[in-house]
């Protein structure tokens, strides 16, 4: 839009008016490329891509038919950089500068798709043209992730071109703050920040408190190590997030909020930062919105780096500048929270989802998902997987589809071992229960929770005592250090699992590890002490026999722990090159040129560089069982 | 340094509940914060040094000493460490020959460990400044850090040419 003092937007007619001149103006003749410009195909390069491709579009004289459009994460970064093509989005994966001459020469000069950029099926080695048929995104229900990845997240017109704001213009201009909770509450909407508390009821708590000044929050801290949706979510469509915290602002009756992003995620601040001042321009944002007499305004908090930030009282401890230290509740902060005020914190993907159940109705809401969890959901599918992504889907769904179906199954064809849902909180589920339908509830009766939604995929090589002291040493590290369970409880369960881990284990040790995770949980204050031993009460219940191998036999099944290994070098294929000598960083390999070389065992130090470096071919280093006593 | 304090908490002044958008805006402009810093802050916003001094400890993100001019931060996420990030962090502090939180003695590379940089499809990940390097493995990992050093006795080369300038 060129007008460079802006009418604000006053009405439905006002709004109607707009989005139909911003989709007049939009040229229908040109073909969209739409190029991914987060951070997943930042990190592979995209900012390159999308230099090469508007130079080479000028060049071959295509300006007037070609519109380059930098877009939102589409959820498949494994793939990236990538780009989607015209009306029927044919998928270019993995690019290189160098691809693009012939990309715009063939394709969007005459029409013809370049094989070699295409997908390619991991079993099948079809080559597949077009998005919607890659089975990566065939199973999923784009939702929440409607617009991202479609839209360029910077241009509030993209936005509004989609619908963008109607919800809100519905909200404020026919709907009471009572319809709208009572929409909220009806769709049955459970917080998508992994607790799963219905959003509706907690609002409620909100309205009836009287008070001058009111707070919602939306909380982008995402910790879990291992997701990267609501980064997905705030750079790519950032407008969906304010426009459900406005929703929400007028339903509870709040005048002032705040989207606090982990400090890990500097384009979301700048994307969000910029819908911001956008919305404020058009009048989404500041006072009298849609001439309904109602003002509101957001900021942004970054994080400083606290994982136990995302805890929503620790949360508003911090924007208040203090130490992020969770305090108890109640009072729950929908009663006093920020500056003592009624506040309301909802999870960003929460928010989105706010603004799909007031513009399209809590029946269609409530149509998707399982008895008790509605909806959709999205997972962050990484580890041992063909293809790794952000994956939305209907609640319910099993974890065989989304493994199988979705990520092409595991890795080199190996055998699934589990999967670990919900983070540092969350558990490892084993492998015969994956034709479990995920949704709230079946996670939480199997040891697990839905949490952030990671979900790390672990084949036949990962040790799951490994995997447990992983998590738990996280939550150690990240303990805010106010309730001693889980202060000194979790260093107490860290130090037996290392010692268990370097075969120094007791009989005893699995009991110990049992009655601590059970004062653990009661003693602690927020759910990062409480739901702390999950990982290890998972992997005792379902690998119980793989802490044993490790106690009982000083082995590590999956050849993970260090203490319980050892690296040989077979004499019938060491060709005596000399690159593990040269490579070894403490000269624990001897041998002359040409011939055997042998490993120190007293000198190693097992950092594994012998291994990976012998050559492929020669694969003449070997990983095996081997406990020394006294070590 | 005074001025840059001061440059720091002005958008600030009269707002509630900013000491880490101040403590974020220093350690933007020096690089880290100093213990002058502390003693400037108290006294601005009418608060006790070690009031200050508890906030900004909670939070890794802030520096207490001289950052390096480079920093490679390794993740070590869920994503990164099942596809053994770890081991790509010994074969770093065995090139460069500093451990996790530490400085060369140049101040020319640092390294930090992450939990998850948010881009675990590529992992294993780090980040050198502001790149990202996705896939890692030990001979990505040489190819990369030879542009920061040539190898271990590079960064001594390095080191023993500065003092001989
Ligand atoms: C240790 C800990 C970390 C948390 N981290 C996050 C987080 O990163 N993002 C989030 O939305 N919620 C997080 N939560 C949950 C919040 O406390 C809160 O329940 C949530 O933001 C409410 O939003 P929702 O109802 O939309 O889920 C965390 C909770 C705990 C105990
Ligand atoms: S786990 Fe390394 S980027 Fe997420």
């Amino acid at each position: 839009m060129k007008n460079p003092k802006r009418k604000k937007i006053n009405s439905v007619s006002d709004l109607e008016e707009l989005r139909d001149s911003i989709v007049q103006s939009m040229d229908t003749q040109k073909t969209v490329v739409r190029v991914c410009s987060t951070t997943g195909c930042r990190a592979g390069g995209a900012a390159k891509i999308i230099d090469t491709l508007g130079e080479e579009v000028a060049k071959q004289g295509l300006d007037d038919k070609v519109e380059i459009k930098k877009v939102g994460c589409r959820g498949f970064c494994e793939k990236g950089p990538l780009l989607v093509l015209g009306p029927k989005n044919i998928f270019y994966q993995k690019l290189k500068p160098a691809d693009i001459p012939e990309m715009v020469s063939e394709t969007l000069a005459k029409g013809v798709i370049v094989d070699r950029l295409l997908y390619e099926d991991p079993d099948t080695k079809e080559k597949i043209n077009y998005e919607s048929d890659i089975p990566f995104f065939k199973k999923q229900v784009r939702n929440v992730f409607g617009h991202t990845g479609k839209i360029d997240p910077t241009s509030i017109d993209d936005y509004i071109a989609v619908g963008g704001y109607s919800a809100l213009c519905k909200a404020l201009t026919s709907m009471s703050p009572e319809d709208i909770i009572n929409t909220v509450s009806d769709s049955g909407l459970r917080g998508r920040g992994g607790g799963g508390f219905p959003a509706g009821t907690k609002w409620k708590f909100s309205q009836n408190v009287v008070s001058d000044t009111k707070y919602v929050i939306a909380n982008g801290d995402e910790g879990d190590p291992g997701a990267f949706m609501d980064r997905s979510l705030m750079e790519g469509d950032p407008h969906s997030i304010l426009e459900g915290m406005i929703i929400g602002a007028y339903a509870i009756g709040a005048t002032e909020g705040y989207i606090y992003v982990r400090a890990e995620y500097p384009l979301a601040v700048k994307n969000l930062g910029i819908a911001i001042k956008k919305a404020e321009e058009y009048g989404f944002l500041g006072e009298n919105i849609f001439g309904s007499g109602f003002n509101f305004n957001i900021k942004i908090k970054t994080g400083a780096g606290a994982f136990v930030c995302g805890e929503e009282t620790a949360l508003i401890g911090s924007i208040m500048g203090k130490r992020g230290t969770p305090v108890p509740r109640p009072p729950f902060p929908a009663i006093s929270g920020v500056w003592g005020k009624p506040t309301i914190i909802n999870n960003v993907k929460s928010w989105t989802n706010v603004v799909l159940i007031i513009k399209n109705g809590a029946d269609w809401f409530k149509s998707l998902g399982t008895e008790k969890s509605k909806g959709t959901t999205i997972f962050s599918v990484v580890g041992m997987v063909k293809n790794t992504g952000l994956v939305e889907v209907p609640m319910g769904t099993t974890l065989r589809d989304i493994i199988f179906g979705c990520a092409r199954g595991i890795l080199d064809n190996k055998e699934l071992k589990a999967v670990q849902i919900g983070g540092p909180a969350g558990g490892c589920i084993p492998k015969d229960l994956i034709d479990t339908p995920v949704d709230f509830d079946r996670l939480v009766e199997l040891g697990a929770m839905m949490g952030s939604g990671g979900m790390v995929v672990m084949n036949e090589d990962t040790c799951m005592v490994d995997i447990a002291r992983y998590f738990l040493s996280f939550t150690q590290s990240e303990s805010c250090g106010k309730c001693s369970p889980c202060r000194i409880g979790t260093k107490v369960m860290l130090d037996i699992l290392d010692r268990i881990r370097s075969g120094h284990g007791e009989e005893e040790d699995l009991d110990r590890l049992a009655d601590l995770a059970a004062t653990i949980r009661t003693g602690s204050l927020c759910g990062l002490g409480q739901l702390s031993p999950n990982p290890v009460l998972t992997t005792l219940r379902y690998f119980r026999s793989e802490y044993e191998a490790h106690i009982r036999d000083k082995s590590c099944p999956a050849l993970v722990c260090t203490d319980l290994i050892k690296y040989v070098i077979s004499e019938e294929k060491c060709v005596g090159c000399g690159i593990c000598r040269k490579k070894c960083p403490v000269g624990a390999v001897s041998g002359k040129n040409k011939k055997i070389h042998v490993i120190d065992e007293s000198i190693c130090v097992k950092c594994g560089l012998c291994y990976t470096k012998c050559p492929s071919k020669i694969g003449a280093v070997d990983k095996v069982t081997g406990f020394r006593k006294g070590r | 340094m005074q001025k840059l304090i001061d440059e720091a908490i002005k958008p600030y002044e009269g707002e509630k509940g900013s000491l880490i958008p101040i403590l974020q805006s220093i350690q933007e402009k020096c690089g880290y914060i100093s213990e002058d810093a502390f003693s400037v802050i108290a006294q601005r916003l009418k608060m006790s040094e070690h009031e200050i001094y508890g906030v900004a400890t909670f939070y890794t993100q802030f520096r207490f000493t001289r950052p390096a001019d480079h920093l490679i931060k390794v993740c070590l996420g869920t994503a990164c460490h099942v596809k053994g990030n770890s081991l790509n962090l010994n074969n770093i502090v065995n090139m460069i020959g500093i451990k996790e939180g530490e400085v060369t003695s140049d101040y020319r590379l640092g390294l930090e460990t992450v939990h998850c940089l948010g881009a675990c499809a590529l992992a294993p990940l780090a980040t050198i400044d502001e790149e990202y390097y996705g896939n890692l493995s030990p001979r990505k990992l040489e190819k990369i850090l030879s542009k920061y050093t040539k190898g271990k006795a590079g960064i001594k080369d390095e080191e023993s040419k500065k003092k001989k300038d």
